[in-house]
């Protein structure tokens, strides 16, 4: 939009090499490190999953070699942003290219275990993969099946059955004719993820091609799926609620009664819409029947249900509060173990969480810190040591990556004020109004423009914290911000979460103000804390957001004879959408504050990486 | 949850004197031929809520009530009744049976409540934002005009006390003022300092107060022990917590240290910084916003804590039974309006009639009537919006319009009774007519009187 100012796209990631990524390794020796090595640290990937997942039981057996691929992905990733000609060369082009995008709605470089599985048949389906060698992998495999699939106890197949191992076996001629070039993948990754086909076909969307057959196998793969469903009672995270399947399911298993609202919008239809009011209605009636979910827990929901409490850090804190809680009054049932029975618990709370307000990235990568403490406790521990040691965990990471992360980040920031500068904020950013406040302290002489934006108007809140400290300020919102934007010399923004190809994913209305900062050149600073930053990469915001209620949309706050929008609903034709994030793309942002230095946003995949992972986990 | 549920199932009420006696005290008076205190018991079991403490006043009453709980909810309850000397008032009874309170926090419940809004709404509310106290409100029933048939409508038109003035934020979650009953005749004082804090207020006077209460058990202890003159938790203790709601000397000191407690000094600075977070993330009330003072600087000395209502939806059925006219207006939408909460499941006319029942040729039984079991009518009888008990025994040519008779009533040929309450045991001898009348239990009523708006009882009863 800017002639004078490239977009960042077309520079070559490849030249800008930032000096503070120096020590990082040359990506072709990332590249060139063969597979093999990289598979033990393979919880590396695995681990970090996606943000509001909870680790699903895994096969580790079957999934380091199925991952390496991804390592390799993700290895070649601090190059730079993510760009499609670098992957055409990589081995890892057919992820990219093909299932990535039509499964997963354009999540791209995220994978679980549970993808993983499913891949090789969405390969081998589609003839795509040339990644068999051509050994026979069909006699083999049809020697193996039986004992290997520990699925058919019985002597006699069922026809279904028998339909899904000829399929199987089809498939995977069909792979070995393609012809393999590629020999990464031995050919007892082949029987293995063979295997995995018929065992984890169940948990393959059901909008997959070859129909038929694989209802057939799924059918019977159903009841043994069950109990594992049961297990990880969360609801998947990315779950398509278009999928009836799938939503039929997910309401069998909910605590909290949702109602479908009426008017849903027809391009949304993949996010949960549901009736706002009937929720916190439902819940409250509930309240003593809810006997699994902590009392905190509980208040920590009804809260975000509500909209109480709301706000990144503030959520991730309340819920972690809420689970330090929950851990204290937590006692270990007869003939059980803390080390089994904790998760599940935990779990539990999760999945009430995620039905009262979907979870944020940032909580999601709490979730997962947490959540891999357990098992590590050792199993000689008393129940009062490993409680503490829990507790003592989460308290650090609340101190360190939110606490801490924050001073550091304000600390970094603060130079980048000066005495005459004019600083605009959108809605209410925590990180944002330390970083005011501390200029304040610092004597520095500024102006502060906050923008808001309806429904929520957040940002009232923060100008009455900043006029009480005594700073100047000017509020307006966000459809007078090209008045604004000349005076403005900085924007300062908070951020739900970082992505790894630099987008910065925030409250809806967040882009426009980095658009119209853009335009005008004024420079424009992310701040966000670490923990917030997540692998995924996302182009749009409609493949994932939140729907806030749509009736926040028809009330003006202050002005309640404007109510033209009351019976909304009674009229077929209209829906609103109430989005509550929006995908800001890197080209408008000129820097990301974290508590790891000032980075252009092209450097976020190497803050995954490196600091990302377990080591973001201190 | 870490809830304790109290329901204050009273005595024997003076306000119910003909109705209530020695064999039947307040909770065990029949609504639809079930006690009163059926309907919160199995309000609360819906909820599952399954241990309960019942405090009733007096030893014979409460004798009575826990033989009928054991014989009722065996098996379905576990339920404690505990016996408090009479006229200690609500907040006695509390402190009666303080050392049974362990849970965080309490509910109480009155026994003579029959509602349908779920308890687990207030308990809700309760949490959420961390309230000391929260108050059930619902909007005040309407009496009188519904009941057609009975001309006594000026009677009872004017009923002084039903009245309670709530004060309201405009968020309508925080309860700022509540004055009830006798004290509306006087004018009405608001604190300046809490009209100054929320600058706006809403004073509604169509709202009850259900009588349903969630405290702080620590809280309310804690003014239990130090207020000894307080005698009811809606007159004294509620409007006091409500008054001291934003200068709490005593009471939320445990509650603040707790919140940002468990620390030591050198831990404090990081403790205070994520609560802080939280508090600047959350929409702050009025509460938060007052220690703030006018400029934003905060003055942390002052302490405040919440009183919060939930207000029942319009839409549910929610009433005390604490005088005649409410007992028979209960009795009245029981088996009407709000039928649900009988529990029977009525026939196609709109009525209840026990099989065992016996009615009498050319006898018509109206909509919205409860027939008992082993009733039986004579000939030509009409019954209509009226609830008779179990095995009366009514003679031919009676007439009985909007009236509660209970168990065991003998009615003579050719009498007719309207808009009455007739308690158990009482016989009316032929061609009684009475209008509007409260009969005792056991008395008889010679043949061919008339009585109009009065209250007949035994003598030595009374």
């Amino acid at each position: 939009m800017d002639p004078r100012r490239m977009p960042r796209t077309i520079t070559d990631p490849k030249i800008r090499q930032v000096g503070f990524f120096a020590p990082v390794a040359p990506p072709d020796v990332s590249m060139l490190g063969p597979p093999r090595p990289t598979t033990p640290s393979s919880p590396v990937s695995g681990n970090s999953l996606s943000p509001v997942m909870i680790p699903p039981p895994r096969h580790l057996s079957s999934d380091n070699v199925l991952l390496s691929p991804h390592i390799a992905v993700d290895s070649f990733l601090p190059v730079g942003s993510y760009n499609a000609s670098e992957f055409s060369s990589s081995t890892a082009t057919e992820d990219f290219s093909e299932d990535n995008f039509s499964k997963d709605s354009g999540w791209v470089l995220n994978e679980n275990s549970g993808k993983a599985a499913v891949k090789p048949n969405t390969h081998a389906a589609s003839g795509l993969t040339p990644a068999v060698s051509n050994e026979g992998p069909p006699m083999e495999l049809q020697k193996q099946q039986p004992p290997a699939s520990s699925m058919p106890k019985k002597e006699q197949t069922t026809k279904a059955e028998r339909r899904a191992l000829q399929d199987a076996q089809r498939t995977a001629k069909a792979a070995a004719n393609a012809g393999g070039s590629k020999k990464s993948i031995s050919a007892s990754a082949v029987v293995n993820s063979a295997n995995a086909n018929t065992k984890k076909v169940a948990k393959a969307p059901p909008q997959k091609k070859d129909s038929s057959s694989v209802a057939a196998s799924e059918k019977r793969g159903g009841d043994r799926q069950t109990d594992k469903d049961r297990k990880k009672d969360a609801p998947h995270p990315r779950m398509q609620f278009d999928d009836e399947d799938r939503v039929e399911k997910a309401k069998k298993r909910s605590v909290v009664k949702q109602t479908e609202s009426r008017n849903r919008v027809e391009l949304f239809r993949h996010l949960p819409q549901y009736e706002h009011g009937t929720r916190i209605l439902d819940l409250e009636s509930h309240f003593f029947q809810l006997d699994t979910v902590h009392p905190a827990i509980y208040t920590v929901g009804l809260r975000f249900l509500t909209g109480d409490i709301s706000g990144g850090n503030a959520r991730c804190i309340a819920m972690l509060r809420a689970f330090q809680e929950s851990i204290e009054d937590y006692s270990t049932p007869a003939e059980k173990e803390l080390t089994r029975d904790l998760p599940t618990k935990i779990n539990g709370y999760v999945s009430f969480l995620i039905q009262c307000r979907p979870l944020s990235i940032s909580m999601g990568n709490a979730i997962s810190f947490l959540k891999p403490k357990i098992p590590e406790l050792s199993s000689t521990m008393s129940e009062s040591e490993a409680k503490a040691s829990l507790l003592s965990d989460i308290d650090r990471f609340i101190n360190e990556k939110i606490i801490l992360a924050e001073k550091v980040i304000v600390r970094l920031a603060v130079t980048k004020i000066r005495d005459g500068d004019v600083l605009l904020t959108h809605g209410s950013s925590s990180v944002v109004e330390m970083i005011f406040l501390c200029a304040q302290e610092l004597g520095k002489q500024f102006r502060v423009v906050i923008v808001d934006s309806r429904p929520k108007l957040e940002g009232r809140m923060l100008l009455r914290r900043l006029v009480g400290k005594g700073i100047s300020c000017t509020y307006t919102h966000l459809n007078a911000i090209s008045y604004i934007m000349h005076e403005v010399t900085r924007v300062f923004l908070g951020a739900s979460s970082v992505l790894s190809n630099g987008t910065v994913y925030s409250r809806v209305g967040t882009a426009s103000v980095a658009m119209v900062a853009h335009q005008f050149r004024v420079p424009v600073l992310v701040c966000c804390e670490s923990y917030k930053f997540h692998k995924r990469v996302q182009l749009d915001s409609i493949c994932f957001n939140e729907l806030g209620d749509p009736d926040a949309i028809a009330r003006v706050s202050g002005k309640e004879d404007i109510n033209y929008l009351n019976d909304w609903a009674s009229s077929q034709n209209l829906q609103l959408l109430n989005l509550t994030y929006d995908a800001t793309p890197s080209d408008y942002i000129s820097m990301i504050i974290t508590e790891y230095g000032m980075i252009p946003p092209t450097s976020v995949p190497v803050i995954v990486q490196e600091y990302g992972g377990e080591h973001l986990l201190i | 949850m870490d809830f304790q549920v109290v329901v204050l199932a009273g005595g024997f009420s003076k306000s119910l004197v003909p109705l209530v006696s020695k064999e039947v005290p307040k909770a065990l008076l029949p609504v639809a031929n079930r006690p009163v205190l059926s309907y919160v018991l199995d309000l609360l079991e819906q909820k599952s809520l399954k241990d309960l403490i019942v405090v009733v006043e007096g030893e014979t009453a409460a004798l009575s009530v826990s033989a009928w709980i054991s014989s009722t909810y065996i098996d379905r309850l576990h339920v404690e009744v505990a016996a408090v000397p009479e006229d200690v008032g609500t907040a006695g009874a509390i402190r009666a049976i303080h050392h049974r309170l362990t849970a965080k926090d309490i509910l109480v419940v009155s026994g003579d409540l029959v509602c349908d809004v779920p308890p687990g709404a207030v308990a809700a509310a309760h949490r959420r934002h961390d309230a000391v106290v929260t108050a059930l409100l619902c909007s005040a029933p309407v009496s009188g005009p519904s009941d057609s048939g009975s001309s006594g409508a000026k009677d009872k038109a004017k009923k002084p006390g039903r009245y309670n003035i709530i004060a309201l934020d405009p968020t309508k979650q925080f309860l700022l003022h509540i004055a009830a009953g006798a004290e509306v005749e006087k004018d009405i004082r608001v604190q300046k300092s809490i009209l100054r804090a929320v600058s706006q207020m809403e004073i509604r006077s169509d709202l009850m107060d259900a009588h349903v209460y969630a405290f702080k058990r620590s809280i309310l202890q804690d003014v239990l022990n130090q207020k000894e003159t307080y005698q009811s938790l809606r007159r004294d203790v509620l409007p006091y917590l409500v008054r001291s709601q934003l200068r709490s000397e005593l009471l939320s000191n445990g509650v603040q240290s707790e919140e940002n407690g468990n620390g030591k000094d050198a831990m404090q600075n990081v403790k205070i910084l994520p609560s802080q977070l939280l508090a600047n993330a959350s929409t702050p009330s009025f509460h938060e916003l007052y220690p703030l003072g006018p400029d934003g600087s905060a003055s942390m000395t002052r302490k405040t804590h919440k009183c919060c209502v939930y207000i029942a939806n319009k839409s549910k059925y929610c009433a005390r039974l604490n005088s005649i006219q409410a007992f028979s207006d209960i009795n009245r939408d029981v088996v009407g309006d709000a039928n649900h909460l009988s529990g029977y499941s009525f026939s196609v006319h709109n009525n209840v009639i026990h099989p065992s029942a016996v009615l009498g040729s050319k006898t018509t039984v109206g909509p919205q009537c409860v027939l008992g079991d082993g009733s039986q009518m004579g000939d030509k009888c009409s019954v209509k919006k009226s609830v008779i008990g179990r095995h009366c025994r009514i003679g031919s040519n009676v007439k009985v319009v909007s009236s509660v008779i209970m168990d065991h009533v003998t009615i003579g040929d050719g009498c007719s009774i309207q808009g009455s309450v007739i308690c158990s045991n009482v016989q009316l001898q032929d061609r009684v007519i009475l209008k509007d009348c409260q009969v005792g239990a056991g008395f008889v009523v010679t043949a061919g009187s008339e009585y109009k708006a009065e209250s007949l009882a035994k003598k030595e009863k009374l």
